[in-house]
């Protein structure tokens, strides 16, 4: 047995109903667990004498903003004594309620939920320091959300140079 | 043993102060050690052994803006970044000059987006625009080249 298939056998026979999906893709394993569920996979994945994925690479989250739920929630473990990565995957309808967190597990996931946060905004209950971490500390939205504007200006070219020359803010001195 | 005894008596030189001081500040312009991004790859080169900057009185960085005149903006200025410039350059004694180094600087380059300033121009003033993505030495020091020029032409008037 394989370690992707050895890493499904034993969730579920320690945690019946916690994988709602299990996704391959190029040799990658991905578990898609609900959000409520995911601090005690987590535990189990990183207690487990077996498994021991006892590195939390990153968090990350996705917006798939037509569809429904539209962010997820993306785990990266990596086993460092088995050497295998793994994927967990929480779909998340309300931003707002997001999946618990697991700062108590791995400290690291105190500044990877924050960076969650500040660009996806993305909030994870329980964790008490989301603050701005790569914006200016004023700044409004979250900017890798797909709705959020781009920003762009309008390129000054030999043609409209005037025009955007007019209502371009030069600093004074 | 000084120059005198081996001289002799040199006299007096007569010089107009504005050509004097002109010459002062180009031939001693102390830049900013001030590197944003890959911009400041192509600063360093230009100020190591290979195209010497030192050619032109400015070998040493400060890493200081009290003890600097010359802010060379080398990279994109991000949102975030774009007060500690600004506090930078307050720092600066006069007189001062701002080179805005590549594309990003100068007018945002391929980041047009939120996250980037559109052109360094918008938080302090810039004095000369260097392009390129990003420039090669020879263009930082041409750009260098034609502050000087810009720094010689100042008379007494534009002091005051």
């Amino acid at each position: 047995m394989n370690r992707d298939e050895l890493v499904v056998t034993r969730i579920n026979s320690a945690l019946p109903g916690a994988i709602e999906e299990v996704f391959d893709f190029r040799g990658e394993r991905t578990l898609f667990i609900p959000k409520n569920k995911i601090k005690q996979v987590c535990q189990f994945l990183r207690d487990d004498e077996e498994l021991k994925y006892n590195f939390l690479s990153d968090i990350c989250a996705d917006d798939m903003l037509p569809d429904f739920p539209r962010f997820a929630v993306n785990y990266h473990l990596y086993s460092l004594p088995n050497k295998h990565r793994l994927r967990l995957r929480a779909p998340v309808e309300d931003p707002d309620e997001g999946p618990p967190t697991i700062a108590d597990l791995w400290p690291i996931a105190t500044w990877l939920e924050m960076e969650v946060w500040d660009l996806m905004g993305v909030r994870f209950a329980g964790n008490t320091s989301l603050r701005r971490l790569f914006l200016p500390e004023d700044w409004q939205g979250h900017p890798l959300r797909k709705d959020y504007p781009l920003g762009y200006e309008e390129v000054q070219f030999s043609f409209n140079w005037q025009e955007i020359d007019a209502k371009k803010p030069y600093a004074k001195d | 043993m000084g120059v005198e005894q081996k001289l002799g008596n040199l006299g007096i030189v007569t010089y107009r102060l504005e050509d004097l001081v002109n010459w002062g500040r180009t031939n001693a312009m102390w830049p900013l050690l001030f590197g944003l991004a890959c911009c400041a790859i192509e600063m360093m080169g230009a100020q190591a052994a290979h195209y010497d900057a030192s050619r032109f009185g400015m070998e040493l960085n400060r890493p200081s803006p009290r003890q600097s005149d010359l802010m060379i903006v080398a990279g994109r200025v991000s949102r975030k970044m774009a007060p500690v410039v600004r506090r930078l350059y307050d720092q600066m004694p006069a007189p001062k000059w701002v080179i805005a180094m590549g594309d990003c600087a100068s007018c945002g380059g391929i980041f047009n987006n939120y996250a980037i300033v559109q052109g360094v121009d918008e938080i302090i003033p810039v004095d000369v625009y260097v392009a390129g993505c990003p420039p090669r030495p020879e263009a930082l020091i041409d750009g260098i080249m034609t502050l000087h020029e810009r720094v010689r032409g100042e008379t007494l008037k534009d002091w005051a």
